[in-house]
């Protein structure tokens, strides 16, 4: 159990790099347990062997959930509750005024959609305000990319193999203490 | 090097030959006496006469206006025998009008696709888009036939008028009608032959030239030395100004060959409205065409991505097209000022199907089917959804043509479908044999690496 507690940080200056890195240590059977970098790199979910975000799942449920709300909610305003004469056709019939809604149905469908989204966003990242940040390096936050690696056996020869990959800094972390 | 097969070109000949002995067919069928229109009229059977039997779609429609075509009859009669004639000849001129308008409106529907795919390309071009290039040999291709097409629909608008009697699809180019309409007679210094033939002419030069020179650029660009920029650097220039003089004359091309059929009735998005149709239309053929020769083991470096890229257009531009109908729609629906919402009523009372159904067909299947990121990347299906887009534009141009010109009188039967097959098979022919004219992948394109390796 004494192993398993340390990782390796290998830090890297350029996206490209790091993408080829990633290939290589994945090539070479080493666990990828997480990479912190300062912006979004393309493809790095795809190269890291990630399963495909089901975000888009939940952004087209949490539409649909919008489209409903905005369309009951009209029909209890405008046609219900207080039955309003919309554009001079006082038909107080929910489908003959549904031109007039669309709008307000495209607003709460975009609504719901993003803001659901963020929120299913966050909470799948286990992130929230004011948590504490969780990047071992101060420097993932402006100009540098970290990889953390499973340590193994044979520790040195992961070393050898990070610097090859472009590696400007490796190190070994014990996060037991 | 692609070659155009025999067996496409003895396709596309037969669609062309079915499509003649179709419009035919429409023609000889459409000029009744004005005693057939009546006994027609009398039977309450005005659609039963003038479409086919060949039922196509709106079969519900069909039997819901065929009745009040009845009742309507039975009030005219009610009236008195003077009205009773005008209401005849009427109709007489509709159904003489009617595969006049068929015509119109499948070769407005081709031109349109390739008039779409210019802008589209020239946009590609102007934006110096990296994932483009790959694909340009197939814009290119289907631009082939915006000038025989063009050509085409201002002969046959203004064939409408000249051959035959009383049966033009513009209505303002009848003397007769202008004379006792003040509001035509406001619009004549615009609307008038000689005038519409001028700005046709403009705008055909002015398409057909940029299409030219961007060919030519294109193809002067493969034999380039290495490092050689120069005919791409005129392609992007040429591009960026085409895209100006478009967005001027694909506006008022709108107000030209469209809305004045209509010549009271007005609308100041509509430019936008038919441009977003050309488009969505443009965009779905590059991807049917790119999707066929691919399949034929032409255009080897396009990948996924870029199947991928045009899906997400059609997607896009569908949208965009349900946004402008929208807007025009709702505007017009709300205020319900007299002679705006006149356009919206026509089109509701006989032509519900084709109008409700096109907004199916436009908007929500491209949004449901092509919402999912993995569909857009599977060729048949892009194929399927391209189809019924199609289907659903052309519809659009019906709804926006047919209701002016043959009114209730219309129906999908052999003149519109004689059309299609028609200008369908000139379009073929004249898109296919202009890609086999080049090579179908450019060289020495400063964007081809990128484009090669593109991946979403």
């Amino acid at each position: 159990m004494e192993v398993s507690s340390k990782v390796i940080h290998a830090i890297y200056t350029d996206d490209d790099v790091l993408m080829a890195a990633v290939k290589k240590v994945r090539a070479e059977r080493y666990h990828i347990e997480e990479i912190y970098t300062p912006f979004p790199v393309h493809g790095l979910d795809k190269a890291m062997g990630l399963a495909p975000t089901r975000l888009a799942i939940t952004a087209f449920i949490y539409g649909c959930i919008g489209l409903a709300v905005a369309s009951a909610m009209m029909h209890f305003i405008m046609i219900e509750d207080w039955p309003q004469n919309i554009g001079g056709k006082p038909s107080f019939s929910y489908i003959e005024n549904m031109p007039a809604f669309v709008p307000i149905m495209f607003e709460l469908t975009v609504f719901f959609a993003a803001h659901l989204m963020v929120i299913t966003f966050y909470l799948r990242s286990r992130i929230w305000p004011f948590k504490e940040a969780e990047n071992p390096d101060v420097r993932t936050t402006d100009d540098h990319f970290l990889m953390e690696i499973t340590a193994g056996n044979n520790v040195d020869e992961q070393f050898d193999m990070l610097r090859n990959t472009g590696a400007v800094e490796v190190t070994l972390i014990d996060k037991a203490h | 090097m692609y070659t155009i097969s025999n067996r496409l070109k003895t396709f596309s000949i037969i669609l062309i030959v079915l499509g003649v002995l179709g419009v035919a067919y429409g023609f000889m069928t459409s000029h009744k006496s004005l005693d057939e229109v009546k006994t027609m009229l009398a039977h309450g059977d005005g659609h039963e006469t003038a479409a086919d039997t060949h039922v196509v779609a709106g079969a519900e429609n069909h039997a819901e206006t065929s009745t009040e075509g009845a009742s309507h009859e039975a009030k005219a009669e009610a009236d008195h025998g003077s009205h009773d004639d005008e209401h005849a000849a009427h109709v007489q001129e509709q159904l003489a009008k009617r595969p006049w308008s068929a015509m119109y409106v499948a070769a407005f529907f081709f031109m349109m696709i390739a008039l779409g795919v210019l802008a589209f390309y020239a946009i590609n071009v102007a934006a110096q888009s990296g994932w483009s290039p790959l694909l340009n040999r197939v814009m290119e291709g289907i631009t082939a036939y915006l000038l025989p097409g063009a050509i085409i629909v201002v002969a046959i608008a203004v064939g409408s008028h000249y051959i035959g009697h009383h049966n033009e699809i513009f209505i303002w180019m009848n003397p007769e009608v202008v004379a006792e309409d003040k509001l035509i007679q406001n619009k004549s210094g615009y609307l008038n032959i000689t005038w519409f033939v001028v700005r046709a002419i403009i705008f055909i030069a002015g398409w057909a030239g940029y299409r030219h020179f961007a060919r030519k650029f294109s193809i002067a660009q493969d034999t380039a030395e290495p490092g050689d920029k120069k005919n791409f650097i005129k392609s992007f220039r040429i591009a960026a100004a085409f895209l100006v003089f478009f967005i001027y004359t694909e506006s008022i091309m709108s107000w030209d060959w469209i809305m004045s059929v209509d010549p009271h009735w007005f609308s100041t998005l509509f430019g936008w409205y038919v441009l977003a149709g050309m488009l969505v239309s443009g965009v779905t053929v590059i991807a049917m065409v790119t999707v066929f020769l691919k399949s034929l083991g032409h255009l080897p470096l396009v990948n996924d991505s870029h199947i991928h890229d045009l899906a997400k257009y059609m997607f896009g531009f569908s949208v965009l097209w349900t946004y402008l109908w929208f807007s025009q729609f709702m505007l017009i629906w709300y205020a319900n000022i007299p002679e705006e919402v006149t356009y919206f009523i026509t089109r509701i009372e006989d032509y519900n199907l084709p109008f409700f159904g096109m907004l199916v067909l436009n908007f929500v299947f491209p949004l449901l089917l092509l919402m999912n990121s993995d569909f857009k990347r599977i060729p048949w299906f892009v194929m399927m959804c391209g189809v019924l887009i199609l289907v659903g534009h052309y519809i659009d141009i019906f709804v926006m043509i047919m209701p002016a010109t043959a009114g209730d009188q219309w129906f999908i039967g052999i003149p519109e479908i004689g059309s299609i097959l028609l200008f369908g098979g000139l379009f073929l022919l004249v898109v296919f044999s202009s890609l086999a004219k080049a090579p179908l992948t450019v060289k020495n394109n400063p964007f081809i690496k990128e484009s090669e390796h593109f991946h979403y």
